[in-house]
């Protein structure tokens, strides 16, 4: 059984993973898609301007992305504390 | 075969494989009802939960509404997907591990108070009413534009449909029915948009295949020279005095900001959603059927936009400055429908696209007439402020793709069937969440604390039989507010639930007080908003009248930070919770259970 040391040093790992990763979430919707869009749009990427891609589609891939990372690094940090499901 | 036997026959055999599945996988305890008996692998999982989320509105009319918003369409891309990434990291594993049945059931313990959890139940039957009778309607709608039978036998059809498995079938046989669902509705939007995307531009991916040049066959088809679909499109909008596709235009900044936020907060506070997250096996299942669920909207939601274009550019290519005559035959089927109409203002024979309405109000037309040029006669009146010639629907974008790219008519009727998917998933999964909060949040913990396991499953079916019925009369008259309810529905999300859960989870200091403040001012506040800019005052509901120019579509993201800052605020002035509230919410933190 792990120590009460342990369950806040968990908690404290998973929180930095998680304000990490949203802030990618900000910065590809609302900059890269909303805010920043116009001045992107200048760089052309596949034939798409890049801040009209960020709002089309690009957000939408990265957050799947996200997601996924998110999943793995868990299942990692829960195995590294002792405190993943039996 | 023509097309109306081949529907007939998609929709038969997709209801019966709906029916069947229901069969096979009935609800036979409370658990089994409620949450599937948590034994949902996460794919499947996802799968659901990606077809309870993908409505009607997001097969049928998203499409459409984005292809005549250009970029700043985005907002319902960004905002519709964006929220899954809140719930996989914030809400999703924590009500998991929780490991009960219902959302106001989580808000009633987490607050130790009845009148939370009551507070939670109104606030969800609310939301899932107002989703659920546009699903209804939208059911009648596809069968009577396919099918050509009257809208409300549609309806009757959906509901004998939807009563026969969600009442069976619970959670466990909704589960099930919509992981079928999803592969009918999701083969049915690839098909006609990879075809068009080939026919267009060579690419049979459509994802790339808008960001590239136009192919030979594009060209001759379109009647452009080489190039970017992508600026033909813009060059186009902007001859005809649009503003370019690929930059935003009528809306500004900081609204599409705060109606994106509010898209997103609002996803996450749904409660046919966070409902999903409880069916999984484990708490790391909760997480991957999150990402699971993304990637299976994402596959929509990336095409989406590609069909926007494609549409776009080919509907004024081939219509603008065309002779009715000489219009493509996709045009005359679906002006039948009262979809599309044309009124020659100019009298030139022609079709002209222009900024403005073609028409003032709703579109209708004068029974069997026809003008001079064989057209459809529309009564409404002639709005003669601007040039523009046409009525096009949002809808029609999808609806008659697989006509434009001259696919045969078994496509048609997949999309038909596609259209029935989407919106019967839907609907399933919200009746789900007004039967389980009046059988399980008011009978089992209000009414009848005593009830027994059998006799709460009889109540939660006969919920959920009744949710249906009055899902179905909603859908057969509905309330002209349904429309604009559906940006209610989010709001109040986004403003109540969404930021009293992630407090619950993340800050043990939050109280009830707090908590029970937080939601009133929140909700209290987003509705007085939208209620006064689209109910009591609708002619002030412009940018120079909003709050910090936000309408009213954004404000639940206003709502919602007023509820945080509410809830901290009042939690930090009252007691702190009880310790054993303390402990729960320290348990939540870890996956595994911890004396």
């Amino acid at each position: 059984m792990a120590g009460k040391q342990d369950f806040e040093a968990y908690w404290k790992e998973n929180l930095t993973y998680v304000v990490i990763l949203l802030a990618i979430w900000f910065s590809v919707s609302y900059l890269c898609g909303i805010v920043f869009a116009d001045a992107l749009d200048h760089i052309r990427l596949f034939g798409f301007p890049l801040g009209f891609w960020f709002a089309n589609q690009g957000s939408e891939v990265i957050f799947v992305i996200l997601i996924a990372v998110y999943v793995k690094l868990m299942n990692a940090l829960d195995i590294k504390y002792d405190v993943h499901e039996q | 075969m023509g097309i109306l036997a081949w529907t007939w026959v998609i929709v038969g055999v997709t209801f019966s494989l709906y029916i069947g599945i229901a069969i096979w996988s009935r609800a036979k305890t409370t658990g089994d009802f409620y949450v599937a008996a948590k034994q949902i692998h996460p794919v499947m999982n996802g799968m659901a939960t990606g077809a309870d989320w993908m409505s009607a509105a997001s097969f049928i009319s998203m499409a459409g509404l984005i292809s005549f918003m250009g970029r700043d369409g985005s907002m319902y891309l960004m905002g519709w997907t964006g929220g899954y990434v809140l719930l996989a990291m914030l809400l999703a594993p924590y009500l998991r591990k929780y490991g009960k049945y219902t959302v106001p059931m989580f808000v009633g313990e987490r607050y130790y108070s009845q009148s939370a959890r009551v507070v939670a139940v109104l606030c969800a039957i609310f939301v899932s009413f107002t989703y659920v009778a546009g699903q209804m309607r939208g059911v009648g709608v596809v069968f009577s534009r396919f099918l050509e039978v009257p809208i409300n036998t549609g309806v009757i059809i959906g509901m004998a449909i939807v009563f026969f498995y969600a009442v069976l079938g619970g959670m466990k046989g909704i589960t099930y029915t919509q992981v079928a669902q999803y592969c009918v509705l999701i083969t049915a939007y690839l098909i006609p948009a990879i075809f068009i995307s080939i026919m267009l531009t060579g690419n049979p991916i459509p994802q790339f295949g808008y960001g590239g040049s136009l192919s030979e066959n594009g060209m001759r088809l379109l009647g452009t020279d080489a190039g970017y679909l992508l600026d033909k499109l813009n060059q186009v909008q902007m001859d005809l005095g649009f503003s370019a596709y690929t930059s935003g235009g009528a809306k500004s900044t900081i609204d599409v900001f705060m109606i994106t936020f509010a898209l997103m907060v609002g996803t996450a506070g749904l409660p046919h959603i966070i409902i999903r997250f409880f069916t999984t096996p484990t708490i790391k299942g909760a997480r991957a059927s999150a990402g699971w669920a993304l990637l299976f909207i994402a596959i929509l939601y990336t095409t989406a936009p590609a069909v926007a274009s494609f549409a776009r550019l080919n509907m004024i290519k081939t219509l603008h400055n065309t002779s009715y005559a000489e219009a493509p035959s996709w045009f005359k089927n679906w002006e039948k429908t009262g979809l599309i109409a044309w009124k020659d203002k100019n009298g030139d024979g022609a079709m002209q696209y222009a900024k403005g309405t073609a028409f003032k109000g709703k579109v209708a037309f004068a029974a069997n007439e026809v003008g001079p040029y064989g057209e459809k006669v529309v009564s409404t009146p002639i709005d003669e402020s601007n040039a523009n010639e046409l009525y096009v629907d949002n809808d029609i974008m999808v609806l008659a793709n697989p006509e434009i790219a001259k696919l045969p008519a078994w496509v048609i009727a997949l999309v038909a069937a596609g259209g029935l998917a989407a919106a019967l998933s839907t609907a399933a999964g919200l009746l789900l969440v007004i039967a389980s909060a009046f059988s399980h949040d008011l009978i089992k913990n209000v009414v009848a604390p005593n009830i027994s396991e059998k006799g709460e499953l009889i109540a939660a079916r006969v919920a959920a039989g009744g949710a249906v019925i009055v899902a179905g009369i909603f859908g057969i008259y509905p309330p002209g507010f349904v429309a604009q309810v559906v940006a209610f529905a989010f709001g109040l999300a986004a403003s109540s639930f969404f930021p009293v859960i992630i407090l619950g989870v993340f800050w043990k200091r939050a109280s009830k007080e707090g908590a029970m403040l937080g939601m009133i001012c929140g909700i209290l506040f987003t509705a007085a908003y939208i209620i006064y800019f689209k109910f009591v005052n609708p002619s002030a509901n412009k940018a120079d009248n909003w709050l910090w120019g936000i309408s009213p579509e954004g404000i639940g993201t206003i709502g919602m930070v007023i509820n945080f800052v509410v809830t901290i605020v009042v939690s930090k002035m009252t007691k702190e919770p009880p310790m054993e509230v303390q402990k729960m919410v320290a348990s939540l933190r870890y996956p595994r259970q911890i004396s």
